[in-house]
């Protein structure tokens, strides 16, 4: 038999290996899962990796690899530090939601005035809109310590109501002939957020994500702060000794967190989704968890995860024109994925010996 | 508006049931020490496992049958990873409910549009699964307080070192409990598809799992507890109902945000009362969410 050793520290090696193991054995068990379904297992997974980036209908696919890996990188940057220091915020999902109506209703107010400020300052209420939905959980628990998990994932299902809410009241388009949703923000040029380059598919939500990452980068391995965020994940107790202040750092950390989320859904209602709907929020939030864990909190690995879970939503988008898949087969695989990473992260750990 | 309190009270007990067993379940393995955040991807999947069989069967007892082994099953994925690749607790929860939620939009599509089979009504009007859920309360109270395995899993829960010592079979307790867990989870789910909805729907559960593991902590980890958070969260549900129905002028988004806002505000309390009371309360099991691995 076996036994467990734990580790020390984790190696590097290990620490890069476990995310491509678990991408390889989530490609090898979604390909089994197709088998059993009916479908050509290697067709279905050449769709979903390959075809995106270098198949026949790569030109269209490719710029939505931005598109879509914008918001999950940014929303990820912020829950990286809090995970970091065992600070759950796993209600991105309303705080991006939260922070494009707030952005939104800048927008509608100011329409349809034109002027170089109005962006900006959807920008500023965006952030601030999911910076206050993250604040929410950080009070809460440092008032009252009640667990930041449940009611920041609380906040996400009324968050969804106040969406519904706003597209069916306050926010409803009036020239929209009584549809809900909002005015489409991308008709209105001083609030659009539109590609930058044209056929790149970047918008200023790419840029804020790539600004994010570089930020992480510098809170986490340059500043005190990231000295601070680690010890206080790694030991509480030590980092009490060391001057960290937990409360403050459950403030910054789901404050932070739920800034960035408000951003990516800020960059999202006035960019590709256009106006706000009873269903705008579709799951980044969520999403951009694993992309914190498959990117093992760390920028670099962010950034990667980010672009790989953006080529399965399109890949899955293929998938479901070209072979007919369930829309449902990218959740089923992300959440696959993140058991692997999971499991695979014993590795990382511990080290496996033969039992003497 | 007429309003029966008897009427409204046997809407309320359906509304707390799904609730109460996920509740019940998830106690029972928070007090085993371990922290399972999959509670609702268990019960979306025994809400469609569960909704299924009773469809194909024609009979609701098959498919709550059916539920808790699907809801067991989700179970034992949680269980072998945080038990024997000893991995985080909550993110290992979180991955069941995104996993939960995907796997049953997969292949509930086929249902969709579909009628349930009919719950035949029990002893005065209230269906099987409604008594079966309170006769729970007593009974996992008195396994936990009164029984002698009870015993031996609170120790593994507060102190799992401990209990090791001893030498108790920690990690054979946990699973047991994850999968007891589990299988009322399902139970759970498939009551609000097969009793309540009467169909299927993409994400029914609606944060129903979630709400269950705030209860959880509402109810200081006693089984009494939970059956009054269960409760009070349905008499929420349906005043709510109510109040849609009788064209209140609040939106129909806004009433329906209540039970989410009354279980941050009861989780506040109650935590509240754990910070600043005089008494304390019980606190959460000692060992709870860490994980446990023994170097002998």
């Amino acid at each position: 038999m076996f036994r467990l050793e734990p580790r020390a520290s984790a190696p590097l090696l290990w620490q890069v290996a476990t995310p491509v193991l678990a991408v390889l054995a989530t490609m090898i068990g979604g390909g089994a899962l197709f088998a059993a379904m009916g479908f050509d297992p290697l067709a279905a997974i050449r769709t979903i990796f390959w075809d995106p980036l270098f198949g026949p209908a790569a030109a269209y696919s490719r710029p939505q690899l931005l598109v879509k890996a914008g918001p999950l990188i940014l929303i990820a940057c912020g829950l990286a530090l809090g995970f970091r220091a065992g600070i759950w915020n796993i209600g991105a999902e309303g705080q991006y939601i939260i922070g494009a109506i707030c952005g939104t209703a800048v927008a509608l107010a100011a329409y349809p005035l034109d002027a170089f400020w109005i962006f900006p300052a959807m920008i500023l209420a965006g952030a601030l809109g999911g910076w206050a939905w993250g604040m929410v959980p950080a009070l809460l628990r440092n008032w009252f310590g009640a667990s930041e998990i449940l009611v920041s994932l609380m906040l996400v299902y009324v968050a969804q109501k106040v969406a519904a809410w706003m597209a069916f009241g306050p926010m409803k388009n009036p020239k929209g002939f009584n549809f809900p949703g909002s005015r489409n923000l991308q008709q209105y040029d001083a609030a659009a957020n539109p590609e930058l380059i044209a056929g790149s598919g970047l918008h200023w939500g790419g840029v804020a994500a790539v600004l994010a990452l570089a930020a992480t980068w510098f809170v986490m391995s340059r500043h005190v702060l990231g000295f601070h965020i680690r010890t206080a994940g790694a030991a509480p107790r030590a980092a009490r000794f060391a001057g960290v202040r937990p409360e403050r750092l459950v403030a910054l950390c789901l404050g932070v967190s739920g800034a960035l989320a408000g951003l990516a859904g800020l960059f999202e209602v006035a960019g590709p989704a256009g106006q706000i709907t009873e269903s705008f929020g579709s799951g980044y939030g969520f999403t951009a968890i694993i992309v914190a864990f498959l990117g093992r909190l760390h920028p670099l690995g962010i950034l990667l995860a980010g672009l790989l879970m953006a080529l399965t939503y399109i890949g899955g988008e293929l998938a479901q024109m070209m072979l007919n898949l369930p829309a449902a087969t990218v959740q089923v695989f992300q959440g696959m994925l993140l058991f692997f990473l999971l499991g695979f992260d014993i590795l990382t750990r511990y080290r496996i010996r033969r039992r003497a | 508006m007429m309003i029966d309190p008897l009427s409204v009270f046997i809407l309320l007990l359906g509304a707390a049931t799904p609730i109460l067993f996920a509740a019940l379940g998830e106690l029972v393995v928070e007090r085993a020490g371990v922290l399972n955040l999959g509670v609702e991807g268990m019960m979306i999947g025994g809400a469609l496992a569960g909704f299924s069989a009773a469809h194909a069967s024609g009979s609701p007892a098959l498919g709550f049958l059916a539920a808790a082994v699907a809801g067991a099953a989700l179970s034992m994925i949680f269980a072998v990873l945080t038990q024997f690749l000893l991995s985080n607790q909550v993110a290992t929860g979180l991955a069941l409910t995104l996993f939960g939620l995907g796997l049953t939009a997969m292949f509930g599509k086929p249902y969709e549009g579909v009628k349930a089979p009919p719950m035949p009504a029990g002893p005065l009007q209230l269906n099987l699964m409604i008594w079966l859920g309170l006769a729970l309360v007593p009974a996992v109270w008195w396994f936990l307080m009164r029984s002698r395995p009870g015993l031996i899993l609170r120790a593994v829960g507060e102190n799992h070192d401990a209990a090791h010592a001893l030498g108790y079979p920690v990690r054979a307790l946990r699973i047991a409990a994850i999968g007891f867990g589990g299988a009322l989870a399902g139970m759970g789910g498939a009551y609000i598809s097969i009793a309540t909805v009467l169909q299927w729907t993409e994400g029914m559960t609606a944060g129903a799992g979630w709400i269950a593991l705030a209860i959880v902590v509402f109810a200081q980890w006693n089984p009494w507890g939970v059956l009054a958070g269960a409760w009070l969260f349905g008499g929420v549900t349906v005043l709510q109902l109510r109040l849609q129905a009788a064209g209140v002028a609040v939106p129909v988004q806004l009433l329906s945000m209540a039970p989410y806002l009354a279980t941050i505000l009861v989780l506040v309390l109650i935590s509240a009362r754990q910070k600043f009371g005089r008494s304390g309360g019980a606190a959460a099991p000692g060992s709870l969410g860490r994980p446990f691995h023994a170097l002998r």
